[in-house]
């Protein structure tokens, strides 16, 4: 009896992971199959080729958009581990007269939902002359709230001595901070860092508003309009290919980095 | 008495912004500086949209002619625009279907991942992928697996005997095919949640539970269920915000067709502000949603979390 809820616990296991695993597999295998074997369940054809993938080369600036997509994200992610560790610090460790009435607007400004402030961001964005510049797609990404409230967390957690030998030996706080508190915090470095981004590499809502010319568009931005446009035409392969090159350098990372990836996630969604 | 009531807060007043001034002098003034990032982000992208989106709702405005006040206008009109409507029952259609189907199964998996299994981590990994993949990929991908002629869902249906399924061309499928692909992409993420709920269960509650002669499912429905309501909550807060803000799957899938059947609120928004450029319409839809995420999360709080105060 044991061993029959065991192996039926396997199977269902096997089937499940099935249906999580096989859609993806299926759709490398498309982007590489010619189009009247799209329509099967096997995955290796013996027609493989690169056609899908030189057609998106060919029809859309995929590459440019790689580097704009990496550039955004990377840029971000820097500015909100430094500029969030900063406000954490402050918020965790000195004292200064409005110090918890700051933390508390922190809180209460993460419970507004994006889409509230969707319409007066675009406009304050076209007022800045913003728009199709990678201004729109960074500067407003350049501190993240839930980033300032995990670091404050993990500030407070770490001994004062650290502090205050560091204060008698003369380090300001920048040092303290960048000097003393990074090196140790790498879990939460690595934690905001791989929240924020995902989240700016997947982001499609924003950039679809601010941005409308085609070499400024990050990578699923250009992805879906390939697809929703019309452009890629009744080519499978070719939008297959597309989706496989915005996704591929999450799948990667997140083979060497699964871990990480997991309990990062997963505290994003306690923190909000 | 009057006298005591005029002087009273005088004299409250000069000792607290005395003490104020004090506290001022004393107080680290790096804290200032390394909080500045934050508060001019704040005022700029914060507090200045959050006002402009409140003066919007009051107006009529298409960016390229001047803003023209129209006083409660956007609000009447949304209370009598049928779309709108439509564009919410489909958000609880959504979750009518995803909430239910995303409890069950991730609690479930679970429930077997919690137990002695070989490859836990590799299970894991495996359900939790579609959560870290871009929802573009997962919808176009989608949106091929789902074609009614082409797709290899309806492959294997003919396959077993089955007759296909129009999953997004026939109105009365479309919003319930994408809260199966949302359970699909969300799952793993639930999963993980889960066992951690799981992980806290205390081990001797089952202990006493079996000397009690309490069998597996009734510890299952006595113990683990009661135990993991501040999860279940959770997932179901999550669930509902993220059924608020679909807007790529009907965006790329449908359009929010067929026949308005799969329109987002948030899709509707986009179109009234991009396609006919209704900003002050398009705002008051934004503050409407913002209000029903926010009395939707409450009256889940109250109804899931009977005997903790909100």
């Amino acid at each position: 009896m044991r061993n029959l809820t065991k192996a039926l616990g396997y199977i269902l296991l096997t089937i499940a992971a099935l249906t999580f695993i096989y859609p993806f597999l299926w759709m490398a295998s498309a982007s590489l199959k010619p189009e009247n074997e799209i329509g099967t369940l096997a995955l290796i054809s013996r027609n493989f080729s690169l056609r899908g993938y030189s057609a998106v080369f060919k029809q859309i600036p995929i590459g440019r958009a790689l580097f704009n997509s990496g550039f955004v994200s990377i840029t971000s992610t820097a500015s909100v581990l430094v500029l969030s560790s900063m406000v954490g610090y402050a918020l965790a460790r000195l004292r200064f007269v409005g110090r918890d009435s700051i933390f508390n607007l922190v809180l209460l400004t993460m419970m507004i939902p994006g889409q509230l402030l969707l319409i007066p961001m675009y406009i304050l964005v076209v007022r800045l002359g913003w728009t199709d510049s990678y201004r729109a797609l960074i500067i407003p990404a350049l501190i993240s709230n839930m980033g300032i409230i995990v670091f404050r967390q993990f500030f407070k957690s770490l001994p004062q001595d650290l502090v205050d030998a560091a204060r008698i030996d003369g380090c300001s706080d920048y040092r303290i901070l960048f000097q003393i508190f990074w090196p140790l915090s790498k879990p939460v470095l690595i934690t905001v860092g791989i929240i924020t981004f995902i989240g700016s590499w997947n982001e499609v809502l924003w950039p679809l508003i601010v941005i409308r010319r085609w070499s400024m568009m990050t990578m699923p931005q250009m992805v879906t309009l390939f697809h929703v446009g019309g452009l890629a035409g009744a080519q499978v392969a070719a939008e297959m290919a597309a989706a496989m090159m915005l996704a591929l350098p999450v799948i990667v990372a997140y083979l060497f980095f699964q871990r990480y990836f997991i309990e990062s996630l997963a505290l994003s969604g306690i923190k909000g | 008495m009057p006298e005591i009531a005029g002087v009273g807060p005088a004299r409250a007043r000069r000792p607290f912004f005395g003490r104020l001034a004090e506290q001022y002098r004393t107080s680290n003034k790096v804290g200032y500086v390394m909080v500045l990032p934050y508060i001019a982000h704040f005022l700029l992208f914060t507090a200045y949209p959050l006002v402009f989106a409140l003066i919007l709702v009051f107006n009529r405005w298409d960016i390229v002619t001047p803003m023209e006040f129209i006083g409660l206008r956007n609000i009447q009109r949304l209370f009598r625009d049928a779309t709108f409507w439509t564009a919410v029952v489909n958000t609880l259609k959504f979750l009518c279907c995803h909430i239910p189907l995303q409890i069950v199964l991730s609690l479930l998996i679970a429930v077997i991942l919690n137990g002695p299994i070989k490859f836990r981590s590799f299970f894991r990994g495996a359900f939790f992928l579609p959560f870290v993949i871009s929802g573009a990929v997962v919808t176009i991908l989608w949106q091929q697996l789902y074609s009614t002629d082409a797709g290899i869902l309806n492959l294997i249906l003919t396959r077993i005997g089955m007759q296909p399924v129009p999953w997004l061309t026939d109105p009365a499928w479309a919003i319930y095919s994408i809260a199966i692909m949302a359970t699909w992409k969300n799952m793993g993420f639930y999963i993980v949640l889960f066992l951690a709920g799981l992980q806290n269960v205390p081990p001797e509650l089952y202990e006493a539970a079996s000397i009690d002669g309490a069998n597996r499912t009734q510890q299952f429905w006595g113990i683990t269920l009661p135990l993991l309501q501040p999860v279940m909550l959770l997932v179901v807060i999550l669930s509902t915000i993220g059924g608020f803000s679909l807007f790529i799957e009907p965006f790329v899938m449908t359009g929010g067709g067929p026949a308005e059947s799969t329109l987002s609120v948030v899709l509707y928004l986009y179109k009234q502000a991009f396609q006919f450029l209704r900003m002050g319409y398009a705002a008051t839809i934004g503050f409407a949603l913002a209000i029903m995420i926010f009395i939707v999360t409450f009256i889940q709080r109250r109804l899931l979390d009977t005997d903790q105060p909100v």
